[in-house]
């Protein structure tokens, strides 16, 4: 039966809004950046996407909750990341083979408020108009509003120990800046070992020489992240080939000489058309940035564009094996189309 | 495909009649696609019989040619046209079918014409099933284990191998026709019989018990590029068809590593087969996956389960549901355009290489019509029985299923209204897929069974029953406690409760519950759909309804708008004509600077595309949701007269609000729908009418009919199509009926009239202004009255009728008009007998018969209503027609198991075409053609003539099919009689003796079409007469079956005059000119 037990709970935006709500999570009062995310599926692996870190998430899809949470191994990381979550109609009673526990169970464990708000489509057009908001959930205590794009939000979720995933004679070190569990899974599928270092670990101090490196996604300001950005420079000066994800793309961009900037509400969604630039081809794919690429480095060219606003969805060097997508190619959530940048990219590396 | 090239002229293929398995969506796809290929400037023709859709509108394809789609017919229209391009995939599998007959025959060829979008071998590959499943195979695509059979000894042998229970598909047939679930042998055979009796091949395959019905329609163009536009989810698992089946969309109960799984899988299907187009998948998906067979754990286990490579009643489906013009794309498509280039023609702001993110749930209901069959199956499975569907939207599951159960007929208010006698009955419709199951997993929820053990008995997923749970938890509560505070209202409009409902539950009327809603201030809000969830700001006019929101997305328009209602779902008696009259009527308003706020609930339609009006609410047609949406929008007034029955029963309600009504007042309407009024009217202007009376009682039935003589007509008043009506030719059988019918419609008395035998029937069509007729048209029924009008065969101009009687018809309606003060559209159906004219039943509304005598006059008549109501009409002036147009009806018996395909005072028909003709008979020969497979080729008939009059008066269209050079088969007493006058035949053993009899002869399909007569007031609804299984293997072997002497002479005098070669081959313009 639909559990009716929820506590009363307000959302404050910065603009001086306040929305009344039914907090069916934790009773804590948090404060983050308030944005939205259009995807129908896949709330287990968005919510544990460390590019969330700080963000209150508001899902455009109304009914969430109904297939439950599975167990860690399925996530994309080994917590929920989002500060708060706001939903329209939260499903308490969910039905799948995989589930292991409902939405609020898991909210209620790892001690966040996951709020139930009946128009979100109001509060999404406002964050649309007036762009991505500060905000806050009040349960009981005031607490202030926060920016997290003022924090080194990279350092907060990056892992603090190397560890490696897979098995394989090539050695392919993954920057973790936050980084979703399926990229290093997508690339140890193909027969490499992969090695995931903290944020700011210089990869050519390594005791091995790595045969490519991967810049993860991840929460913030690209700019917060100056230790991966010089860390890269060395990279780049060695040949070391690079392919960059997400903020990967924004790092690799920002080292190379490259300048970024911040979009008015972000692309939060599963449904994001890009072109390859000079092909007819177009794919649909996983986004989850506020940031963007504004202009591109001296012996880059544009790799992807972004159909619908024509913002940069990639780039990659005219001769080098460096590149980088905007987008995700690993999904989990989202459409796979993309998943043979991989390929690509480890065909470039000289190592499949 | 030839893609940089520049085509001048297409042919476009439409779907002919509607159909069970095919019905208005093509209408609406087949429209999409000319208006793409017109902004391209190509010249498009167009097949299509049927006359009631709004594709073979003057204005739409530069040549319309009303002709059977068949391979005979386009390629005497390909040589003509000359076209350069052809589409297949926009009118069905009958489009299909004859695409692929005329290129293996190597007629597209022959005269040049490239087939456009998906590659026609790829097609040919998904029609049949065993290379198909070789094909998925072998790119590590799951397909059910499964073998076919071309015998029932290898079908067999197939099933044991793969064990049962099995599935068992007909190969490329409509909807699912003749497949079903075989649990032993004789199952088994029953079923592979059926099927190969329509079909030279049959599938066997593995049956997925309670696995998951899934469907993804997805979109490739010639870069191979690909979107998914929308998965759906059926509500009911895998075996009951999906046209039969609730369905949600997006999916529901699937996780990331399903959905983009299915995806994936979709993706690499129509990239393998190279689709350019549009493209649906459907899968079969396990809730609880096996191991591998390594024993580690498997996320996702699944197979495939049909793929059509076309545009289908799903991917309407799915445009409508996500605002995406699929139609439009794939036509564009077609002519070799990339996803990137066509705009978002929703967003405008963004391409249609993307797949749009609802926030929003859609559920859509099929409409069945079955207790409109007589003996027709209760139980509904993997074959389609449904007539027609609605769509409904909402924010959450509960708000947007309760909407669609209120659209579905109209009679329910909600699930929890399910009008079981007891429990055990409930338990009955529990235990078998039916149109009545969801309401019995209501009641049982209600009544506290536990989901799990209605998941175990159904295979409904767990998460939808809870929100069934939820649903009738919160009318529990309202049944314990009735105190309506704002909170209480408020989560029970959340929920999907309809005013009316709460009223019932609490004890008080609509209106009442209405007044303290909005004393409270509930309000639904209004949204749009604009495929993007918002995340683009889009100016888009498609709306619907929810308390799920605090906000509107759109202003009202004031009062420079007005509203026009739609039919609602299609089913028997409004159909595809209605929505021609709303859409008609709808482009009329731009003529007087209106703005159209369009509702209705159908997705089949052309009423409820993005670009037809200025506003559209997917919506339903109730009082409530159309004076909430009235209200909001501050119009000037509402349309009810053009959107048949539905609309036009909310007259008197809306008008009690105040509401303008544009046409004739709602108290003048009532008097033409209330019988006592409508009596009264006639006796005043003196105009005559069958005898009738109201009756609360047997003994007082009695007296009447004592008086005036059997046969008599029973039927309750407000009659829709015929439903409970019935003529009765003895006491026993009105005992029977009156039981029955009076239960039917308790709040209206039952009545019976007098039944005049061998009369004939007219159809008066007209718009009038101020009460005086500006336009109007006459029609004649080939068959006599007794034939319902939806079912009979009707021609213009009248052929038998004579100026004195057309103008005494003429009289009468200007009696009535005046009386009635009539504006706008009405219809009166006329008996006519002995020179008299009866008055039988006056529609102050758009009839069936608009388009056809809309089209056949060449005047618009919505048009001429709307004008109408700005007082603009000008008088038509009649001119002679140089031409006949003759409608026929189609049928879909063979859909329904044990449903007698006679004709009767019922309507039993699902659709219509008509032919125009240089006379009567050619006219007549073509229409039939065109709702029927008549083969030229044979030179056989049946004959089994009922009753000694039959007999006789058939006398001489017999001796004319000697002439013609037939063989006549004959069953006994005909074949006695016909020896006696001279004429030789075959005389042919009864059904029921040994072969060869009937039913071998039929099945033997040698003979070229049948014709049954049965004997006047014998009791036509016994299964195990001899006429009924005759009958029926006739529709079951698709063989033109003849059940009405004067359409079966007709037909044989046309046949006597015309031979294939000699139909003319003109188009609509043509045939005006």
């Amino acid at each position: 039966m639909q559990n009716n037990k929820f506590t009363k709970a307000k959302l404050y935006l910065k603009n001086g809004e306040t929305l009344e709500a039914k907090n069916f999570g934790s009773i804590k009062s948090v404060a983050g950046e308030v944005v939205f995310a259009t995807g129908m599926t896949g709330y287990p692996e968005a919510l544990t996407d460390p590019s969330f870190k700080g963000q209150i998430l508001v899902f455009t899809y109304p009914i969430i909750g109904s297939y439950g949470v599975p167990k860690k191994e399925f996530w994309e990381s080994d917590k929920i990341q989002v500060s708060g979550l706001i939903v329209s109609q939260y499903i308490d009673t969910p039905s799948h083979h995989e589930n292991a526990s409902t939405l609020a169970q898991w909210f209620k464990k790892e001690n966040i408020p996951l709020l139930e708000i009946k128009d979100t489509r109001l509060l999404t057009q406002k964050l649309r108009d007036k762009g991505a908001m500060l905000g806050k959930i009040i349960c009981k205590k005031d607490i202030p509003y926060q920016d997290p794009n003022k924090e080194n939000l990279v350092a907060e979720v990056s892992t603090k120990k190397i560890f490696s995933v897979g098995t394989g004679k090539k050695n392919i070190v993954l920057i973790d800046c936050g980084t979703k569990k399926n990229i290093a899974e997508s690339v140890a599928k193909r027969g490499v070992k992969v090695t995931v270092v903290p944020w700011d670990t210089d990869p050519t101090s390594l005791s091995f020489t790595p045969d490519a490196v991967i810049i993860s996604n991840g929460p913030g300001d690209p700019t917060k992240a100056t230790a991966t950005i010089k860390n890269v420079k060395k990279l780049l000066q060695k040949h070391i080939p690079i392919l960059g994800i997400c903020l990967g793309n924004q790092i690799l961009n920002l080292a190379s000489g490259g300048k970024t900037y911040k979009l008015k509400f972000g692309h939060r969604s599963q449904n994001q058309p890009v072109l390859e630039v000079g092909t007819d081809k177009c794919y649909l794919t996983t986004q989850n940035h506020g940031f963007a690429v504004g202009t591109i480095p001296k012996n880059f060219k544009e790799w992807f564009r972004n159909a619908n606003d024509d913002t940069n969805e990639g780039i990659i060097h005219q001769s080098l094996p460096f590149m980088s997508v905007q987008f995700h190619p690993e999904s989990t959530p989202g459409p796979t189309d993309t998943d043979w940048i991989f390929d690509y990219f480890l065909k470039r590396a000289n190592i499949l | 495909m030839n893609t940089n090239k520049k085509y001048k002229k297409i042919i476009v293929l439409g779907s002919g009649a509607l159909k069970i398995g095919e019905a208005g969506e093509f209408d609406y796809s087949g429209s999409q696609a000319i208006k793409a290929l017109k902004e391209e400037k190509i010249k498009v023709v167009l097949v299509n019989p049927n006359i009631a859709t709004f594709q073979t509108s003057k204005n739409l394809a530069d040549e319309v040619y009303f002709l059977p789609v068949n391979p005979y017919f386009v390629e005497k229209i390909i040589k003509k046209e000359k076209p350069d391009g052809i589409m297949l995939s926009f009118g069905g599998q009958t489009a299909l079918n004859c695409g692929l007959a005329l290129e293996k025959k190597g007629i597209l060829k022959k005269y040049k014409v490239e087939v456009l979008g998906s590659p026609v071998l790829s097609i040919e590959l998904t029609e049949d099933r065993e290379k198909f499943a070789r094909h998925l195979d072998k790119i590590g695509i799951p397909v059910p284990p499964s073998k076919s059979a071309v015998t029932l000894k290898e079908a067999k042998i197939s099933a044991e191998t793969i064990g049962f229970p099995v599935m068992i598909r007909a190969a490329f047939a409509l909807g699912g026709q003749k497949s079903g679930v075989a649990h032993n042998q004789k199952e088994l055979e029953e079923i592979v019989q059926g099927a190969l009796a329509i079909s030279p091949q049959v599938l066997i395959e593995k049956y997925l018990h309670h696995f998951k019905e899934i469907e993804y329609e997805v979109v490739r163009d010639k870069h191979g590029n690909v979107v998914t536009v929308c998965n759906m989810e059926n509500l009911d698992p895998l075996g009951i068809h999906t046209g039969d089946s609730i369905v949600v969309a997006p999916s529901q109960t699937l996780n990331n590593e399903e959905y983009h799984g299915l995806r994936e899988a979709s993706r690499k299907i129509v990239d393998s087969l190279k689709i350019v187009g549009e493209c649906n998948v459907q899968y079969a998906l396990n809730p609880n996956p096996t191991k591998n067979p390594d024993g580690s754990i498997r996320r996702l286990e699944y197979y495939v389960i049909e793929v059509n490579a076309r545009l289908s009643r799903s991917s309407a489906l799915a445009s409508k549901a996500t605002g995406y013009p699929l139609a439009y794309v794939a036509a564009k498509l077609a002519l070799g355009k990339g996803m990137v280039e066509i705009e978002n023609k929703i967003t405008k702001k963004t391409k249609s290489f993307f797949e749009p993110a609802l926030d929003y749930i859609v559920v859509k209901m099929p409409r069945w019509d079955l207790d409109k069959f007589k003996n027709a199956e209760e139980k509904i499975g993997s074959a389609m029985k449904s007539v027609g569907e609605v769509m409904s939207i909402g924010r959450t599951f509960e708000e947007a299923f309760q909407k669609a159960i209120r659209m579905q007929t109209g009679q329910k208010e909600s699930v929890t209204d399910n009008g079981f006698k007891n429990e055990m009955e409930m338990k009955k419709f529990l235990s078998f897929p039916s149109p009545r199951r969801i309401f019995a997993v209501a009641s049982a929820l209600q009544k506290g069974m536990s989901a799990e053990k209605i998941h175990s008995i159904t295979g409904i997923d767990m998460w939808f029953l809870e929100r069934i749970a939820n649903i009738t938890n919160t009318e529990n509560k309202l049944i314990k406690n009735k105190k309506l505070t704002k909170e209480n209202l408020l989560l029970l409009k959340e929920n999907g409760f309809s005013d009316k409902k709460i009223g019932q539950v609490v004890g008080k009327t609509e209106f009442e519950i209405r007044k303290t809603r909005k004393k409270l201030g509930i309000f639904p809000s209004i949204f749009a759909i604009d495929t993007l969830a918002g995340e683009f700001p889009a100016q888009t006019n498609y709306l619907y309804l929810t308390y799920h929101g605090n906000h509107n997305d759109v202003e009202s328009i004031g009062k420079e708008g007005i509203v026009v209602l739609g039919s609602g779902p299609y089913h028997i008696g409004s159909s595809v004509e209605f929505d021609w009259s709303c859409v008609h009527a709808t482009l009329a308003l731009k003529k007087y600077n209106k703005k159209s706020i369009v509702i209705n609930c159908n997705p089949e339609t052309v009423s409820t595309d993005y670009d037809m009006s200025d506003r559209l609410y997917f919506e339903n047609l109730s009082f409530e949701t159309v004076a909430d949406i009235f209200e909001f929008e501050k119009a000037e007034g509402l349309i009810i007269s053009v959107g048949g029955q539905r609309p036009n029963n909310l007259a008197k309600k809306l008008s009690k609000e105040k509401f303008k009504l544009f046409g004739t007042e709602a108290e003048n309407i009532d008097r033409a729908e209330d019988r006592n009024l409508f009596s009264a009217l006639l006796d005043k202007l003196k105009i005559d009418q069958p005898e009738w009376q109201s009756f609360n009682s047997m003994k007082e039935a009695m007296t009447f009919v004592d008086k005036v003589g059997f046969p008599v007509l029973v039927r309750p008043s407000y009659v829709l199509s015929g439903s409970a009506m019935r003529v009765c030719y003895g006491t026993k059988e009105l005992k029977d009926f009156v039981g029955k019918a009076s239960v039917l419609s308790p709040e209206y008395p039952v009545t019976i009239s007098k039944y005049i035998e061998n009369a004939k029937e007219l159809e008066f069509d007209a718009v009038a202004q101020n009460g005086e007729l500006v336009v109007y048209g006459i029609s004649e029924h080939i068959e006599n009255a007794g034939v319902h009008s939806g079912d009979a065969t009707i021609v213009y101009p009248t052929q038998r009728v004579y100026a004195s009687t057309e103008y005494q018809l003429r009289e009468t309606a200007k009696k009535i008009a005046s009386e009635l003060k009539i504006a706008g559209p009405f219809n009166i159906q006329f008996l006519f007998k002995d020179n008299k004219p009866y008055v039988i039943e006056v529609n102050v509304r758009a009839s069936r018969t608009f388009p056809f005598l809309s089209k056949a006059m060449n005047v618009d008549f919505p048009e001429m209503a709307i004008d109408s109501f700005f007082g603009k009409a000008k008088k038509h002036k009649f001119i002679y027609p140089k031409s006949v147009l003759v409608k026929s009806s189609q049928f879909s018996f063979s859909r329904l198991l044990g449903a007698d395909p006679i004709l009767r005072v019922e309507m039993s028909s699902t659709g219509e075409v008509a032919c125009f003709g240089k006379d009567y008979d050619e006219a007549l020969l073509k229409s039939i053609m065109s709702a029927n497979f008549l083969d030229f080729n044979k030179k056989s008939v049946l004959l089994s003539l009922g009753g000694d009059l039959n007999k006789v008066k058939f006398l001489e269209s017999a001796q004319t099919l000697l002439d013609l050079g037939y063989t006549i088969f004959a069953t006994d007493g005909t074949a006695d009689f016909l020896k006696k006058e001279n004429i030789e035949c075959k005389t042919i053993k009864k059904a029921k003796e040994t072969t060869p009899n009937t039913i071998s002869l039929i099945e033997s399909k040698e003979v070229a079409f049948v014709i049954n007569l049965s004997l006047e007031g014998s009791p036509k609804n016994l299964n195990n007469t001899d006429g009924f299984r005759i009958r029926r293997a006739t529709v079951d072997n698709q063989i033109p079956l003849f059940t009405d002497l004067h359409l079966a002479r007709a037909f044989i005098k046309a046949l006597a005059k015309y031979d294939i070669d000699d139909l003319e081959i003109k188009s609509y313009k043509e045939y005006l000119d």
